[in-house]
């Protein structure tokens, strides 16, 4: 591809200018620091705005749900809407409790928000790009996701209020349990594909029986895995703490981890949630839609680049996201624990069994 | 037997959130029925009670005559008018003023004078910014009745046979 050869050459003439400038070795250590941080700009400052631009389209989806038109009134559209909220956002003040531990106070939503970026290191968005191509890339999501439950528990006990405490009880117990079946659904994902490298589970959807047929769709691992799709999506949904498992944010009935929260801090902890939320649709998409390839092996299909299939396929996800939020009333938490304890994790367990058989008969598909 | 296992169906393919989600995906389609206030307004009765007015006869010549019945009436006490003899022998007020702080809006001012001179128009975008602001007097009130006196007259007018 056209834009790789000149990102490679972009990338030597840059080598060659610092080398030249520092020396051999150091030279190379500066540009590869240089190289990463440029790197990781260029995907955390779309993701920044991805995110800010998600939370207007929540509000024009949901307000179309209910029969409403949505902020309109901010730029042509409502389009600047965005920008005036994180503006209101900066600029109110930033209450922090007497008694409140300052420090891991304002930490708290740091976390939540580095944890959140971290975990894009080593999504791909097409067969080539991709941050980090690291073998055990799941099992870096997994671990790095799993991570968000620091600064909801930090954000909980710094606030020094009794109901942020109990609220990031909650809130962490509601996280631990759906990481379990969502780490059982990937489990089966990782069963199928042989790999924990991402690209390779893209790799791996796009053959098999159907995809010989031209109709690739039907070999994605939602087919076949589709109790595990649904395990893991709705275990998603919980693990973002989004509606209908958004127990954090139900003032009226009960208080969240960060009841304590005003401002920008306040702000920081729902840029995190959003962008978790586009990380579970990513992952969605890679673990089960197959990723960047496109749904049917035809010339006009296949001319569309991949990035956008990835795009798109993530886009549905996230209008479901949204979708959920308008259509389900809040599930109670002892409903919470029900779900994740006793449906989904006897579920994940006897789907992984089958699957693991259904791989040693000769019927398997997985070749 | 055959219910319990139509209900494990029914749970499992989650049939009752998809017909949920049928519910809200054809409302993103549906016609919005917001009003975008400052461009769009609601349609609005000839019977609205909004602002107060004092109206005078085409000749000029204030209605009121202070029989003080819509002070008498008023349930809010909003209402204070004094009055004294004119010099051509009438009875006319000296002072008519409406707090529309205390103001209810009912009506019943309006309904009843016997001249049709205290009325309430369709007028509902006005506001004060300081308390005061919103203590109408006689001069005031006959200013509001000049500036909108054939919309009144019309929604009078229209009104008159159910009267």
């Amino acid at each position: 591809m056209d834009v790789l050869g000149m990102y490679a050459k972009i990338i030597a003439i840059g080598l060659e200018f610092t080398q030249g400038l520092f020396g051999p070795e150091l030279g190379a250590a500066i540009f590869t620091l240089v190289k990463t941080s440029v790197l990781i700009m260029l995907i955390v400052a779309p993701l920044l705005g991805a995110v800010a631009y998600l939370t207007l389209l929540e509000r024009k989806v949901i307000g179309y749900m209910q029969v409403r038109i949505g902020p309109n009134r901010v730029g042509p559209l409502g389009l600047l809407q965005p920008i005036a909220d994180g503006v209101k956002l900066v600029f109110k003040e930033i209450i922090i409790p007497s008694g409140a531990d300052k420090i891991l106070f304002v930490l708290a939503p740091v976390i939540t928000l580095t944890v959140a970026m971290a975990a894009w290191a080593v999504v791909p968005f097409s067969p080539k790009v991709v941050l980090a191509d690291v073998n055990a890339g799941l099992l870096y999501i997994m671990a790095i996701t799993s991570m968000g439950v620091y600064g909801i528990i930090v954000a909980g006990w710094a606030s020094n209020s009794k109901y942020a405490f109990l609220g990031a009880m909650r809130a962490a117990a509601q996280i631990v349990s759906y990481e379990i079946a969502m780490g059982f659904a990937l489990v089966c994902v990782l069963l199928v594909s042989q790999s924990l490298n991402l690209t390779d589970i893209v790799s791996g959807q796009e053959k098999g029986y159907f995809a010989d047929m031209g109709l690739n769709f039907l070999s994605w691992n939602w087919l076949p895995l589709a109790p595990m799709l649904l395990v893991y999506f709705i275990s998603g949904v919980a693990e973002t703490q989004r509606a209908p498992f958004d127990m954090a944010v139900g003032e009226s009935e009960i208080v969240g981890f960060h009841v304590e929260y005003s401002g920008m801090l306040f702000g920081v902890f729902s840029m995190g949630e959003y962008a978790n939320m586009i990380l579970v649709a990513f992952l969605t998409t890679i673990m089960f839609f197959g990723g960047w390839a496109a749904p049917i092996d035809s010339t006009v299909f296949n001319a569309i680049p991949g990035f956008l299939w990835l795009f798109g396929k993530v886009l549905c996800v996230l209008i479901l996201f949204l979708w959920f939020r308008a259509t389900f009333p809040r599930y109670r938490y002892d409903q919470i624990m029900r779900l994740g304890w006793k449906v989904f994790i006897p579920l994940t367990i006897v789907w992984l069994v089958l699957i693991a058989a259904w791989m040693q008969t000769p019927f398997s598909i997985w070749k | 037997m055959a219910e319990k296992i139509r209900e494990f169906f029914k749970t499992f393919l989650l049939i009752e959130l998809l017909k949920g989600m049928a519910v809200t995906g054809r409302y993103l389609f549906a016609r919005k029925i917001t009003i975008q206030y400052p461009e769009e307004h609601t349609p609005q009765s000839a019977r609205f009670r909004g602002l107060h007015a004092l109206r005078r006869y085409p000749n000029g010549e204030e209605r009121c005559i202070a029989c003080k019945l819509c002070e008498a009436v008023c349930p809010a006490l909003a209402i204070t008018i004094e009055s004294e003899e004119r010099a051509d022998g009438t009875r006319r007020t000296t002072r008519y003023d409406i707090d529309l702080n205390k103001c209810i809006f009912c009506g019943f001012c309006e309904e009843s004078c016997p001249v049709d001179s205290i009325v309430e128009t369709r007028i509902l975008e006005y506001h004060g910014e300081k308390r005061s602001d919103l203590h109408y007097t006689k001069e005031m009130l006959l200013a509001v009745g000049d500036r909108y006196e054939a919309e009144i007259a019309k929604d009078r007018a229209s009104d008159a046979q159910y009267r």
